[in-house]
């Protein structure tokens, strides 16, 4: 690994050091309780009984026979839990159990609570539910069209259109007439899956009137407030707590119904219920990538600058809305943030199908555009003649500008990590030999969304710490999924009071004990929470270094904090001083992004973020031309990532992102045949082993973001996104193929190859993309320059 | 957690009790040595046994021997990492080995028996799923249904076989000793298959596969290629075993066996025969492979698609021949 | 191996200490040591042999513990990831595992760590691909694999 610093760190101590996770022990023992790992006393077992119909109505459910097994201490149905949910305001479209009518094989209807889960199975096999089957809509083009039957919702429309959107920044139209070059490609992204190795779990207590809720999620207060919505109880009696987690990759960011089955059960029965997900069950709870299907024309000028865009999605939601109306916008909104687009249209659509519904997975919804963005780009250099990196660069955002869609860039480091990947792959002076190839893609993402999923005014994320006889905690709702924000906050305390990271003991995710963190999505948390926990710790310093300086007669300024003193003090000396003339020794931190990091216009919500990590990668592969078998050789990855905390922590995401979207570029899809899902495990859906993966070179590029914490930016989804991309690029320089679909799979490299042979065009891909009716385009003016400085 | 359902587990004092308790509960019984392709089969509920006849524990089943015509005779119950850790098995037999290497990954190797390997169920995405999967697809006719969903106008399920160690030693000319009730017998491994994937093995219900011989290799040099999607855990897309005896550089005998292309392994050493007598050269190669492959009728009911499942037969074949061969 | 009812009586050595136990016939070994003996630190993330987090060592050699029956086990020594500790000493795969950043969520940690002491204990000195070849069946999704393989290279070289 390689670290470019712009900027010195020699008078931080902890902050950018290779150190181990704070959590890593309890792990490596076996110790840490995972949601599935806690049991209560006398607890109960659910499971759920799912739908075998991919769109039918639920015509009458019969439990008689299930409540009369023996060991059986409750079955609910949708009747138990009529209130509606769901993640975004607009789509509260789910029920936890399902009693009017199924949209997606493993739809739930009932729940059974019973001593044990061979109990609670077996009553869910006695259940009756009678139903009425309805048209299943499996596909972008069948929801298209009017349905013959009824849709799959009755809100949204027309038909089972889920939403749609159409803006324009520019004048679109003028710069393709300025144009000397345009090119048009239409693009397909096949849905995948997280495939966390942790099967969601969720246990309830209800005790006199407080509910509590341990589950295996990534965003508790958004689980809370869904408990408070479907329980309608006040917020204030309910307690949900991310468990240590297992893995989320975006797969455990929605209120589930087995969290509400074990709530409403633990209610009725008075006991501990569990539920655990079997590893089918977690593939129909899904929330994964959306299949996008995308159309993108280009216009350039005849030196390769970038006049105009138009860019069409259209997006297989799945059965429900999830984070959808989000999914689909970002199909949308990055495009801009790292090239310079002068006249920009954007049409998207999300459509309901009856298949698990689709989410948020790394990247969220920006994998699918970037895949198509970055082959078109290559595809317009081939045509004018141009070395693909160099038309890039001709079109690369700068720092401390504006975007066209009115998004704030800051701190940008992509001719940075342009330079660390090209120039340490040997990429422009790569050796040409059948069979071998290189590929080259950029990226950009999010450090946290600039808004809240619900409007409101309060802060993003909140983080308390108290010194207590010299011990330091920390208590902040962000949610450690592994990977590792507890760690990134403890460090970034530890460097402001002078400690080591393990020297802060954390509590997080906990909306009992912990003020709010909007959860770990979006990749917010190192600099929103960071910034929070900044914040406290910096307070916290102040209080402590205030002390000490009343009693050895010095100005604050003069006493240095560091190796676990301050001053000539120790630190727990210190904090007791603090505290004898304090009392309790507490302080906060909040964080909200700043105003004006976006635009003002309907649908300007997708996008904004208060700063933008940049990613570049190069692949290596051989590629079999009999067989498409491809071997991947090596992968550079350049990621500026503003400043690390914890390098080690950062190299981790790196290597995981790469490997995350080596995995999905290459085998990974979730696939339906008759309804059903075609391969609901994990020796039929693919992910990659210890022989799949290549070595990766990670370059950490320092751009020190101003308003980060130290300057830090995020890593948990960037380093993923131009992966995919530049594996496609590199088969192309391989083979002379075009693979316009991932996954990118042999049998896809063999059909283009036999085209090519037959004098056709070598590409696998969409050949057409739908006519859409998408709604009148909305012409957003320029962003009012006079409100930002840039 | 996805549950076994209920069985009494037995464990015979000995083969021939085992067989007893086979021919006692009939269909109701099941063997089970390392339990890496029963249970799972079991949890999905696609096998639901009363009795389970535990195996592994049987020492007469677990023993690698010399057989007197120079070969050896390998227990049912040795596991797969038995085989691939043994020396002398490698030399002697290194297409075999090299498949016995490549079943699963390594921690199943460690449970899994070449026994069981050999007797592997055959496999198919509309068949190697949960009982609430099938259920709301309906069925197929290797349980609780009626139709082929693959080949719904076969009368016969096209499961596939997925045996990687069964090609090779199809292609040494191995043999099964089986008891059963009547005794011992000892048939071709080539044999025990047929073209039908719901009633894919031709050992009688109360009959124990008790060992696998192996004859002695004499001059004949093997391999086995697998096709998968990954470098590991993946069942077989394409398996091709070559077993080659050369006389110098000429080719004095060959034999091929493909699998997972089909119900069973096929025996397809026939199309072999342009090689005889003629130094390995790619152009007779070719034809070789693409004559051999011919037979495969791969079906849209495993990973990636059948059209190129069947060209990698092709290359399969190409690849075994070539390491059997030892050129380049 | 006796019976009582339905249930059978498993001998067993978990972790070095002795254990007569009570089972159903048809509970994996995975759920023996997880609810008959509270040893959660054996994970699962399919219970059908496919992913490798509930690896442990039975008689030394790493199983797939969501594939063993009780009946195919007894009189077996058992160890799983809460005996691989000496004490309150890291084990030096564990504190290779910590020092490598080879963990991130930790779920497929046990397997892995155990898969990976397997392999140390007959080859200290592996190779690459053989560390890939032994670890090939534990499915990571958060490390991309390559702090696993530096980790157990280093916890190699620290056992030498």
């Amino acid at each position: 690994m390689t670290n470019v610093v712009t900027e010195t760190s020699s008078d931080l101590r902890v902050i950018g050091k290779s150190l181990p996770r704070v959590d890593a022990v309890g792990k490596l023992i076996g110790l840490t309780a995972y949601a599935d790992d806690m049991e209560l006393p006398n607890t109960l077992y659910c499971k759920l009984l799912r739908s075998h119909h991919p769109h039918a109505r639920v015509l009458s459910i019969d439990t008689s026979a299930a409540k009369a097994l023996d060991g059986v201490a409750a079955v609910i149905t949708g009747e138990d839990l009529p209130i509606k949910y769901g993640i975004m305001p607009t789509s509260q479209d789910e029920h936890a159990l399902e009693n009017e009518k199924v949209r997606f094989v493993g739809d739930p209807v009932a729940a059974v609570a019973a001593v044990d889960e061979e109990t609670a199975l077996a009553a869910c096999r006695l259940i009756k539910v009678e139903y009425e089957p309805l048209e299943a809509i499996e596909s972008i083009e069948h929801a298209l069209l009017a349905p013959s039957d009824e849709p799959i919702h009755d809100y949204a429309g027309p038909g089972n259109i889920h939403r749609m959107g159409a803006l324009e920044f520019g004048d679109v139209d003028q710069g393709f007439e300025n144009a000397s070059h345009i090119r048009e490609d239409v693009f397909f992204y096949e849905g995948n899956t997280h495939l966390p190795m942790e099967q969601h779990s969720a246990i309830a207590t209800f005790v006199g009137d407080q509910l509590t809720l341990w589950s295996s999620t990534q965003n508790p207060h958004y689980v809370h407030r869904a408990l408070a919505r479907v329980f309608d109880m006040p917020m204030g009696h309910i307690r949900v707590v991310a468990a240590p987690h297992g893995g989320g990759f975006g797969g455990k960011s929605d209120p589930f119904s087995h969290e509400m089955a074990v709530c409403k059960l633990a209610m009725v029965t008075g006991r501990p219920v569990k539920c655990t997900l079997t590893r089918e069950e977690v593939f129909y709870v899904h929330r994964g990538r959306h299949p996008v299907l995308m159309w993108v024309r280009t216009g350039v000028s005849n030196d390769g600058k970038i006049l105009a865009m138009h860019f069409r999605t259209a997006l297989d939601g799945g059965a429900y809305g999830s984070y959808g109306p989000a999914s689909m916008l970002y199909t949308g909104a990055l495009q801009t943030t790292t090239y310079n687009i002068p006249a920009y249209r954007f049409e998207g659509v999300r459509v309901f199908t009856n298949k698990a519904p689709c989410g948020p997975k790394r990247g969220h919804g920006t994998p699918q555009p970037r895949f198509a963005l970055e082959l078109h780009l290559d595809k317009i250099a081939e045509e004018i003649g141009l070395d693909p990196v160099e038309l890039r660069r001709r079109n690369y955002v700068k720092p401390y500008t504006r975007t066209i869609n009115h998004l704030r860039i800051t701190s940008c480091g992509i001719e940075e990590v342009t330079d660390q990947v090209i120039e340490a792959s040997g990429f422009l002076n790569r050796k040409r030999r059948l069979g071998h190839g290189m590929g080259f893609a950029i990226s950009s993402y999010m450090c946290g969304a600039g808004l809240p999923i619900y409007w409101n005014k309060l802060p993003h994320s909140e983080c308390i710490i108290q010194v207590n006889r010299g011990g330091v905690s920390l208590y902040c709702g962000a949610t450690d999924i592994g990977q590792g924000s507890d760690t990134v906050l403890a460090t970034v305390a530890a460097e402001q009071l002078g400690l080591q990271p393990t020297d802060i003991r954390i509590t997080s995710g906990d909306t009992g004990l912990t003020p709010v963190d909007l959860g770990s999505y979006s990749s917010r948390v190192t600099f929103m929470a960071g910034n929070a926990a900044l914040q406290a710790a910096h307070e916290m310093r102040n209080i402590l270094v205030e002390a000490v300086a009343e009693k050895m007669e010095c100005s604050p300024q003069e006493v240095m904090v560091g190796d676990g003193k301050i001053g000539e003090l120790t630190f727990e000396e210190a904090a007791t001083l603090a505290q004898e003339k304090l009392g309790v020794l507490a302080t906060r931190g909040s964080y909200a992004p700043p105003p004006n990091i976006g635009g003002k216009f309907k649908a300007s919500g997708v996008g904004p973020s208060p700063a933008y990590s940049y990613s570049a990668a190069v692949v290596d592969l051989d590629a079999d031309p009999y067989s498409g078998e491809i071997q991947l050789n090596k992968v550079w990855l350049a990621h500026d990532i503003g400043r690390s905390i914890n390098a080690l922590a950062v190299k981790g995401q790196v290597e995981g992102g790469v490997y995350m979207g080596l995995s999905e570029a290459m085998m990974e899809g979730q696939l339906y045949r008759h309804g059903l899902h075609k391969q609901p495990s994990m020796l039929d859906y693919k992910s990659f082993t210890f022989f799949e993966m290549p070595e990766v070179d990670t370059f950490l590029v320092e751009t020190v973001d101003l308003e980060g914490p130290y300057g830090a930016k995020e890593v948990g989804q960037g380093p993923l996104l131009p992966v995919i991309p530049a594996v496609a690029s590199a088969v192309h320089d391989a083979l002379g193929v075009w693979i316009d679909e991932v996954p990118i799979t042999p049998d896809k490299i063999m059909r283009a190859l036999d085209a090519k042979a037959k004098g056709r065009e070598g590409r696998y891909g969409p050949k057409n993309f739908p006519k859409i009716s998408y709604p009148s385009i909305v012409k957003v003016p320029p962003f009012d320059a006079s409100s930002s400085p840039f | 957690m996805l549950r076994l359902p209920r069985f009494s587990y037995l464990r015979p004092e000995s083969v021939a009790e085992a067989v007893q308790i086979l021919s006692e509960y009939g269909d109701r019984a099941r063997v089970v040595a390392g339990g890496t392709d029963l249970v799972p089969k079991m949890k999905r509920g696609q096998i639901e046994p009363e009795v389970v006849v535990g195996l592994g524990h049987l020492d007469e089943l677990r023993q690698i021997r010399p057989t007197e015509d120079g070969g050896f005779e390998i227990g049912a119950c040795v596991t797969l990492t038995e085989v691939v850790s043994n020396p002398i098995l490698r030399s002697a037999y290194p297409g075999y080995v090299k498949a016995a290497g490549l079943v699963s990954s390594p921690a199943l190797r460690n449970s899994g028996t070449i026994g069981g390997n050999l007797c592997v169920d055959t496999r198919c995405n509309y068949y190697d799923e949960s009982y609430e999967w099938r259920k709301a697809l309906g069925f197929c006719m290797k349980k609780d249904g009626d139709i082929c969903r693959v080949a719904p106008a076969s009368a016969t399920c096209r499961a596939i076989a997925s045996s990687d160690t069964a090609p090779a030693a199809i292609s040494m000319n191995a043999t099964v000793v089986l008891a059963g009730t009547n005794g011992k017998r000892e048939v071709p491994v080539a044999s025990l298959y047929q073209d039908d994937g719901q009633f894919y093995i031709t050992k009688a219900a109360d009959e124990i596969l008790v060992s696998l011989r192996m004859p002695e290799p004499g001059e004949w040099k093997s391999s086995y290629v697998k096709v998968r999607s990954r470098g590991s855990i993946d069942f077989p897309l394409v398996g091709a075993a070559a077993a080659v005896r050369m006389n110098g550089s000429l080719v004095e005998a060959c034999r091929i066996v493909i699998t997972a292309v089909g119900p069973q392994p096929l025996d397809v050493s026939q199309a072999a025969e342009p090689l005889l007598g003629k130094a390995i050269d790619p152009a007779i190669l070719e034809e070789v492979a693409t004559d051999a492959a011919k037979p495969a009728r791969p079906l849209d009911n495993a990973d990636l698609s059948y059209v190129w499942r069947k060209r990698m037969t092709r290359r399969a074949i190409e690849q075994a021949i070539r390491e059997a061969a030892e050129v380049a | 191996m006796g019976s009582i009812g339905s249930h059978e009586v498993l001998r067993l050595s978990v972790n070095g200490r002795s254990h007569e136990l009570l089972v159903k016939p048809y509970a994996t070994l995975l759920e023996i040591l997880r609810e008959d003996l509270r040893l959660t630190g054996t994970k699962h993330g399919c219970e059908a042999g496919e992913c490798g987090a509930c690896v442990v060592l039975i008689d030394g050699a790493p199983q797939l513990s969501c594939l063993v029956l009780p009946g195919q086990i007894n009189g077996s020594e058992v160890t799983t990831i809460e005996g691989v500790t000496n004490g309150s000493e890291l084990h030096p795969v564990q504190q290779a595992f910590m020092d490598h950043g080879a963990l991130q969520c930790g779920y497929c940690t046990p397997g892995m760590v155990l898969s990976s002491v397997a392999l140390l204990e007959s080859n200290p000195a592996p190779s690459r691909e053989e560390i890939k070849e032994a670890l090939s069946g534990n499915l990571c999704r958060c490390t991309g694999y390559a702090s696993i393989i530096e980790a157990v290279e280093d916890a190699g070289r620290s056992m030498a």
